[in-house]
């Protein structure tokens, strides 16, 4: 029997690959069988002038999340009408100039959640049973010379407030419930469908819990909604796990409190300024550092690949896309 | 009314020594065990162990006057019960407190050893992220997780597991008819129809050395366990060479078999989260075990119940 025949890659449709992530191995066949990519970063064009010379062909991108994709890049291509990001937030995309021009956005969905959610977990647990300490407290030999390791501190009973009950705030909520958490949360609006008890205002959760999980997205109403009156609020037993964004929590007012103990700990898989870290941190026992690695295993970006391909697919054949985000 | 001899085999955190001081004359072994029991021994009357070290055969014969041994720990196997129940000497332990900690710190092995947390600490801190990406780690959630005993420890592990959407099957002497996981009846058909396996049992004849060769052969390459029970339930010799040689995923180890010396080649390994015998380690557990400890050998001189008798 003939081999299948390969389609003729003219006749596939074009996508703009914008600083590409990498493909893992299994997907890339199937991509460049279905579709056309258009790779700046293989041309030696400036990057303007290589979408400029594209610009008619190309009605749908992908990008990742971790570099702005501003106005500037979109204006040099006027045929643009979808933007795909990899990533679960849309906060470095100039979302105005997209609803101006009518772009669609769709971004990871749900692919990334419950891994996320593990590490919101992770990092918790971390902090508290202070894991990472203990595991190099072994390593360089302590556990001999100096005897038995200092003492943590309970999970069972303690309140949980969550910042942002959305698909990923709700996942930690599941997980810490089995653990004997009581769990509370701050949202844009009340949700009420669930068990929780809500809190209209962030300072108020924060003084009625020891733990703050932040997991909503970063916009303006959300810049910095971890602040000074939040930390203070939170007080010397609490502590914060950041599996959001960095600009979610005011860095600077952060690491002045735990410096202080003004408040206990911190778990942070985000920060402002990544891959930068502020050194005050690195020397701390009372935090747990993580870069930016909650999505990193290998079956979120399988879903990725699955979902990216779905999506196209559905853009190219005018069907309702899978994760496309209300830019209202 | 003479104040009762305790002695203190263990470490104490400060909340237990002060009470502890309070209602009895503690002693603790000094350089010269041999002057020590000299002095000591017919004064004697009480004995406190932990999981580590315990009311051995040899230290009962040393203390003529030993009552009663109240154990600050769940595990056993570091106390002569059979002599202890020759002799009439009650023996008592500290059950349930402590389950939730130690089910809270599998699940923090499982979390911290698949996602490789502690690596990535030490990543961040030690300024690798400005040169690139963090690795590939594996994810938790789905992941089928083999129970070894689904005593207390082990049900309050499967209901954690269970809140990350986790398959749960189990080993155990006999099947929990109450239970909702799926039963194997031997530890191999375990190992070999799970991904994570988690030793909850205790430790006694035939669980020594439950998971040997066979056992860490089925669970593969891709496998990871998690030990939160006693380091002899494993055997160490071939854990070591199965990590070395790259036949297991990973392992996060509470216990060892000869604590505090842990095995040469776990030092060497990134795929391991090892930490120093903490399963009941935080001050909310130490506080409510010193309380039951204390609350167990006041009933005793004081001829009541006791709170947590095995013997």
């Amino acid at each position: 029997m003939a081999a299948p025949q390969q389609p003729d890659i003219k006749d596939l449709p074009v996508v703009l690959l914008l600083r590409p992530f990498p493909f893992i191995s299994s997907y890339t066949d199937i991509f460049s069988n279905k579709f056309r990519s258009l790779n700046p970063s293989t041309s030696s064009l400036p990057l303007n002038q290589f979408l400029t010379t594209h610009a008619n062909s190309i009605r749908v991108l992908i990008c990742s999340g971790f570099k702005p994709l501003s106005s500037e890049t979109l204006e040099c291509l006027p045929s643009l009408e979808l933007v795909i990001t990899t990533s679960t937030g849309i906060d470095h995309i100039d979302l105005n100039y997209c609803r101006s021009k009518g772009i669609r956005v769709a971004n990871a969905g749900d692919v990334f959640t419950e891994d996320v959610a593990d590490i919101a977990v992770g990092l918790l647990l971390s902090l508290l049973r202070k894991i990472p300490e203990a595991d190099g407290y072994v390593r360089n030999g302590f556990w001999l010379s100096k005897g038995e390791f200092p003492l943590g501190s309970k999970i069972g009973g303690k309140r949980v407030g969550i910042v942002g009950l959305g698909s990923i705030g709700s996942e930690v909520a599941k997980r810490l419930e089995a653990f004997g958490c009581m769990i509370s949360y701050n949202s844009r609006t009340k949700k009420n469908t669930v068990p929780y008890l809500y809190y209209p205002d962030v300072r108020d959760l924060a003084a009625n819990s020891d733990i703050l999980i932040i997991s909503c997205a970063l916009t303006d109403e959300t810049y910095h909604i971890i602040n000074k009156n939040v930390l203070s609020a939170l007080g010397r037993e609490g502590v914060v796990v950041n599996v959001g964004r960095g600009a979610l929590i005011d860095e600077k007012e952060l690491v002045r409190s735990l410096l202080q103990r003004e408040i206990k700990g911190a778990g942070l898989d985000v920060f402002e300024n990544e891959p930068d870290v502020p050194k005050e941190l690195l020397q701390l026992d009372n935090v747990v550092l993580s870069p930016h690695k909650a999505v990193l295993t290998p079956e979120s970006f399988s879903a990725l690949h699955e979902l990216l391909i779905a999506n196209l697919e559905a853009f190219f054949f005018n069907k309702p896309l899978l994760s496309s985000v209300n830019l209202e | 009314m003479e104040p009762i001899g305790v002695l203190v085999l263990c470490g104490m955190c400060d909340y237990f020594e002060e009470e502890l001081k309070k209602k009895f004359k503690v002693s603790k072994f000094s350089d010269n065990e041999e002057e020590f029991l000299k002095e000591n021994a017919n004064s004697i009357r009480a004995v406190i162990g932990n999981g580590v070290i315990g009311a051995s055969s040899e230290l009962i014969d040393q203390l003529p006057k030993l009552e009663i041994v109240a154990s600050h720990s769940v595990g056993l196997d570091k106390i002569d019960l059979k002599k202890c129940k020759e002799r009439g000497i009650r023996v008592t332990y500290t059950p349930d407190v402590l389950t939730d900690d130690v089910a809270d710190l599998a699940i923090a092995l499982i979390l911290t050893t698949l996602r490789k947390i502690c690596e990535s600490d030490r990543y961040v801190r030690s300024g690798l992220w400005k040169k690139g990406d963090f690795k590939l780690s594996t994810k938790f959630t789905g992941k089928s997780v083999g129970i070894i005993g689904l005593g207390k420890i082990g049900t309050a592990i499967a209901k954690r597991a269970e809140a990350f959407n986790c398959p749960i099957s189990y080993y155990s002497r006999s099947e929990k008819p109450n239970a909702n996981y799926k039963y194997f009846s031997n530890v191999l058909d375990l190992a070999a129809n799970c991904q994570i396996l988690v030793v909850a049992c205790s430790l006694n004849e035939e669980t020594r050395h439950i998971v040997n060769r066979e056992v860490i052969d089925a669970l593969g390459p891709k496998g990871f366990i998690i030990n939160i029970a006693r380091g002899l339930h494993i055997d160490e010799l071939e854990l070591m060479s199965a990590l070395v040689e790259g036949r297991l995923g990973g392992v996060g180890l509470d216990v060892y078999v000869n604590e505090p010396w842990i095995p040469e080649q776990l030092y060497g390994l990134d795929n391991v989260v090892l930490v120093p015998h903490v399963g009941s380690n935080t001050s909310e557990t130490r506080m409510a075990m010193a309380d039951l400890v204390i609350g167990n050998l006041e009933a005793h001189f004081l001829n009541k119940p006791l709170l947590t008798p095995v013997l």
